[in-house]
């Protein structure tokens, strides 16, 4: 993958854990496995790019975590969103909605634009 | 998620370890992983190499997160820290607030402490320690002869010499110098309404250009300019360009007229640039033309030399270099017999040092007080926080039994001394700033480079240095003592008199007698100088400043021939003497060259006729022109008789000399009556006048002569008078009168001779002010310091002195008991800082006057006045003692 698609998949990948909090405290693994059901095994992430992401994170204060028990008992670290966390997931949400609004848009043309005027 | 159990919780109980923290999350990710495909039907090896696969570098995110959790965790700490500092700041905020008087006084001392810290390390900074405020100053030197009694005769080159030296050294960029006979308010600005005086200096065409300094307006002298017949120029200092021409912005190419002579003005010198500041102290400089070399070529020693080294050179290179060119070297290039009359009388040295050196170990003094002040106000204060400390021993035992660590009382302590220090050193800055602006406009002493004093950036680091150093001295041992205390000792030392009580109150007696010892060696230091000042005051000068006044005269010199001038010349002075002389109030008048401690010169080498001397050792005079009356005005004792109108140009030769001249030529026997020959010339000695200190108060003298004006040729004229009334009172008729004979006659100013003498002993007295200040202020606080150690004993001691009352003690008895204990204090301190005062004293031997550093009327007096003050710093409490109640003291416990 070349640097430049990296930049746009972290990127995303943040929005993406955010998101995966929404509905409660999980751990990374959980998160791995959230991501790929919800979007029909259609986004397949290298597991170990997902840590440091979480890390950044929670260095950011965007998301906090405590050490917890897994559902088969194993010691584990979970993450929650913070209310900043919160906020940050709602701005993300809307700049990837606009985002995505304005990509549609373009290649959706059959024309090309008319003249600009020129004054 | 299911709740952590309670013993995993405090796992990390013993601090976080992000490492473990990293592995373990890991760790529990493949093996969830591993679960999963186990679960799904792989085998348990070929799983665990899948979960492996699908994470990627496992090692490498194990680095990451390492990296990462350690630098969250010292952002942690570091926040952690803050927080805890911050709380403190608040509690101590909250602490002092509750003790306004505690904190005022604290602040109060620190403020005058640190004050005079930062007032003095700006004097020194400025005056030693910054370079002169010229580009590359380390490159400039100053050229001069060793010092020797002939004045600045023997200080200065001839014009010859100056242009032998520069093009034959091989070390210097440039040479230049100025005019170095040039005496205040030598010309006038006419043109211009009434003339007024203005000082203006004759400079090397060069001069602005190897200092460096660039015009503020206009341009500097061009090669041109220098040379005779040229339009005359002038370059105008800053402050007389806004003074006197109100700053005319387009004053440069405007025509003046000085002396009667219209002059072009060329430019303004900056702001920065301030000639006196630097060249001579306390002078103020208007204006600026060029020398013309030629002029003056037959004229001896008249320039001071300065020049800028090449890069790199050193001054003993400089010095290898003119001492290599100095036997080439003519002092008139038309007398070969002349050459190599420098030998060994050209020593360049640092032209910083030139300027501040003899300060600097004036300098240097004074800086050692205000740190010893610094040290006595830390001690205080540290005396104040340590009964502080005392008092809320319980409070803090309690925070340490609730599980505070000792680094953490130790810190708060801390917090609370470099809070009062802040607060004391932002006080002590608005000090210090008013006591510099103030010093900045003494133009009255004579100190190089005051006017540049200044609270700058420097200031402000030294500032925040020494408030840091006090905080840290007196904040850390009340700190160690409390926080090395016993704990529970601590909690159980309630009731006066038990153990921990008496043991910090010994730390605190050896604090005072500290602190006595420390005020012992600063009014010593103060008392030597003070005794050095007044012996000074007491020098007999050679003539009586009080009720004298001198105005610079303004006359008419132009004649045909040399005796025509002097006739001339003999005809208007005596006028204005007979004028002068008439006025009510005046007692006697008369007119000289020059004046007593202030620009001298010397002609020659008179031999005394009929006597054999070797040529070399002869002295050379310095040379006085004056008019008759002129020594009764001044108030010069003389032996034989005075010069008279008719010492003429055509009667006899005579002359005035002084007793070390007299001394010198006919040792022991009677000089008037005896003739000295100057070349051809027999002048006749009519009287013997007592020896002038010629160029400063503290120095011995040399010979002297004195010329009468009708004989000889002065250079300028000041009217000296004597009076019977306040010299100022007949300022104004004395101005009219000479306006009256002369109207180009400018206002120049009345100076009273006692200021001439006051500015001569001015930097003495400002180090002596100073010192005795600072001295006055460590008395203040070992006096503060005895009073509050005493006072705490009294309190701790109410019971016992309650039950010696109730078992009949009388009042004087416990009173006495009291005083005699705070004297036994003093008597410690004393005994130790005389021995300190004497080493100090040693040391700043160099700065005294006819007074022995073992001075004992100095010792005694400070023996004196520190009993006096710890007598009474102990009578407070004592009153206090004996007026407690038994009854009150019995029941109070």
């Amino acid at each position: 993958m070349d640097p430049a698609k990296l930049e746009f998949f972290r990127g995303t990948l943040d929005v993406l854990i955010l998101k995966s909090l929404v509905w409660g405290p999980l751990h990374g693994y959980a998160i791995t496995n959230l991501i790929r059901r919800q979007s029909d095994q259609a986004l397949l992430l290298e597991e170990g790019t997902l840590y440091p992401a979480l890390w950044r994170l929670e260095n950011k204060g965007l998301l906090e975590a405590e050490w917890g028990l897994s559902e088969n008992n194993r010691k584990a670290k979970f993450y929650k969103l913070t209310p900043e966390g919160r906020r940050q997931l709602r701005h993300e949400v809307k700049t990837w909605e606009a985002y995505v609004t304005a990509v549609a848009k373009v290649l959706a043309a059959t024309q090309p634009p008319a003249q600009e005027e020129v004054a | 998620m299911t709740p952590t159990p309670i013993w995993r919780r405090y796992s990390r109980l013993f601090g976080a370890d992000p490492a473990a923290d990293v592995k373990d999350e890991l760790r529990f990710h493949l093996q969830a992983k591993i679960d999963d495909l186990v679960a799904q039907g792989w085998p348990l090896e070929t799983a665990r190499e899948e979960a492996e696969r699908q994470f990627g570098d496992v090692r490498a995110v194990q680095q990451i997160g390492i990296r990462m959790g350690e630098k969250m965790e010292r952002r942690k700490r570091l926040q952690d820290y803050w927080n805890d500092s911050i709380q403190d700041a608040r509690y101590t905020f909250r602490t002092l607030r509750r003790d306004p008087g505690f904190a005022a006084i604290s602040i109060l001392i620190l403020a005058l402490a640190i004050g005079a810290n930062i007032a003095v390390f700006s004097v020194v900074n400025t005056l030693l320690l910054r370079p002169l405020p010229f580009p590359d100053s380390r490159q400039l030197v100053w050229i001069a002869p060793p010092p020797s009694a002939c004045g600045l005769s023997c200080a200065t080159y001839s014009a010859d010499a100056y242009e032998e030296l520069r093009d034959q050294s091989r070390v210097y960029q440039d040479l230049t110098g100025y005019m170095a006979f040039t005496s205040a308010d030598n010309l006038r600005l006419t043109g211009r309404g009434e003339p007024q005086p203005a000082t203006g200096f004759e400079i090397i065409g060069n001069f602005f250009q190897v200092l460096g300094v660039h015009p503020a307006m206009g341009r500097l002298f061009t090669a041109e300019e220098t040379r005779p017949g040229v339009h005359p120029v002038a370059l105008l200092a800053y402050a007389y360009w806004r003074r006197q021409f109100n700053s005319d912005p387009a004053i440069v190419g405007k025509s003046v007229e000085l002396n009667g002579t219209p002059i072009t003005i060329v430019g303004v010198l900056p702001d920065t640039f301030d000639f006196g500041a630097v060249f001579s102290p306390g002078a103020k400089v208007d204006l600026f033309t060029p020398l013309d070399l030629n002029l003056e070529r037959d004229w001896g020693n008249i320039v001071t030399l300065i020049g800028r080294l090449k890069p790199g050179v050193t001054i003993a290179q400089a010095l290898d270099d003119a001492n290599r060119v100095a036997p080439n070297i003519y002092f008139n290039v038309k007398n070969p017999e002349t050459l190599g009359r420098y030998k060994g009388d050209l020593i360049p040295v640092r032209l910083k040092d030139y300027v501040t050196g003899k300060l600097s170990r004036s300098l240097i003094a004074l800086w050692g007080a205000v740190g010893v002040i610094l040290l006595i106000a830390g001690v205080n204060l540290s005396n104040l926080l340590l009964a502080r400390a005392i008092a809320r021993a319980k409070e803090f035992a309690i925070r340490g039994a609730l599980g505070a660590s000792r680094n953490r009382i130790v810190r708060q302590l801390l917090m609370e001394s470099l809070m009062l220090s802040s607060a004391g050193a932002a006080l002590g800055l608005g000090l210090a700033g008013s006591l510099l602006q103030w010093l900045a406009h003494q133009g009255s002493v004579a100190l190089p480079l005051l006017g540049n004093l200044r609270i700058d950036g420097q200031a402000m680091g030294w500032t925040v240095l020494v408030a840091i150093f006090t905080a840290t001295i007196f904040g850390l041992i009340p700190g160690l003592r409390i926080a090395g205390g016993n704990l529970q000792e601590m909690l159980k030392d309630s009731g006066p008199g038990a153990g921990q009580g008496r043991k910090h109150e010994r730390v605190r007696a050896v604090l005072v007698v500290f602190e006595v010892a420390l005020a012992c060696v600063l009014l010593v230091s103060a008392g030597l100088l003070l005794r050095s000042f007044v012996k000074v005051l007491d020098v007999d000068l050679g003539f009586q400043p009080d009720r004298a006044a001198s105005i610079k005269v303004d006359y008419d010199d132009t004649a045909p021939t040399g005796e025509a001038s002097q006739a001339k010349r003999g005809e208007i002075f005596r006028q204005i003497i007979d004028r002068v002389s008439a006025l009510p109030g005046v007692e006697a008048a008369g007119i000289s060259d020059y004046l007593p401690l202030g620009p001298n010169r010397e002609w020659d080498s008179p031999v005394p006729k009929g006597k054999a001397f070797d040529p070399a050792e002869l002295p050379s005079p310095l040379v006085y022109v004056v008019t008759p009356g002129f020594v009764r005005a001044m108030g010069i004792r003389l032996r034989g008789r005075d010069f008279t109108w008719a010492d003429g140009p055509h009667s006899e030769k005579v002359v005035l000399i002084n007793a070390s001249a007299a001394r010198f030529y006919w040792p022991g026997e009677d000089a008037v009556g005896k003739i000295l020959m100057r070349g051809n010339e027999e002048d006749h000695i009519v009287g013997v006048v007592d020896d002038v200190h010629e160029e400063t108060v503290e120095g011995g003298t040399g010979a002297q002569i004195y010329y009468p004006a009708m004989q000889q040729g002065p250079s300028g004229a000041q009217l000296v008078i004597r009076t019977a009334v306040p010299a100022a009172t007949v300022a104004a008729s004395v101005l009219r009168s000479l306006r009256d004979l002369n109207p180009k006659q400018p206002a120049a100013e009345f100076r009273p001779i006692q200021t001439i003498v006051d500015r001569a002993v001015s930097p003495r007295r400002f180090f002596m002010l100073l010192v005795g200040a600072f001295a006055s202020l460590g008395l203040l606080l070992a006096a503060l310091g005895i009073y509050g150690v005493i006072s705490y004993s009294v309190t701790r001691q109410a019971q016992a002195i309650g039950i010696r009352m109730a078992l009949g003690a009388s009042v004087g008895r416990v009173q006495l008991d009291v005083v005699s204990g705070t004297l036994r204090l003093a008597g410690v301190g004393m005994m130790l800082g005389t021995l300190l005062a004497l080493a100090v004293a040693n040391l700043i031997s160099s700065l005294l006057f006819a007074t022995p550093s073992w001075d004992v009327p100095t010792y005694l007096g400070m023996a004196f006045v520190l009993m006096l003050v710890a007598a009474v710093s102990g009578y407070i409490p004592a009153r206090r003692a004996s007026g407690i109640s038994p009854m009150d003291a019995l029941r109070s416990s």
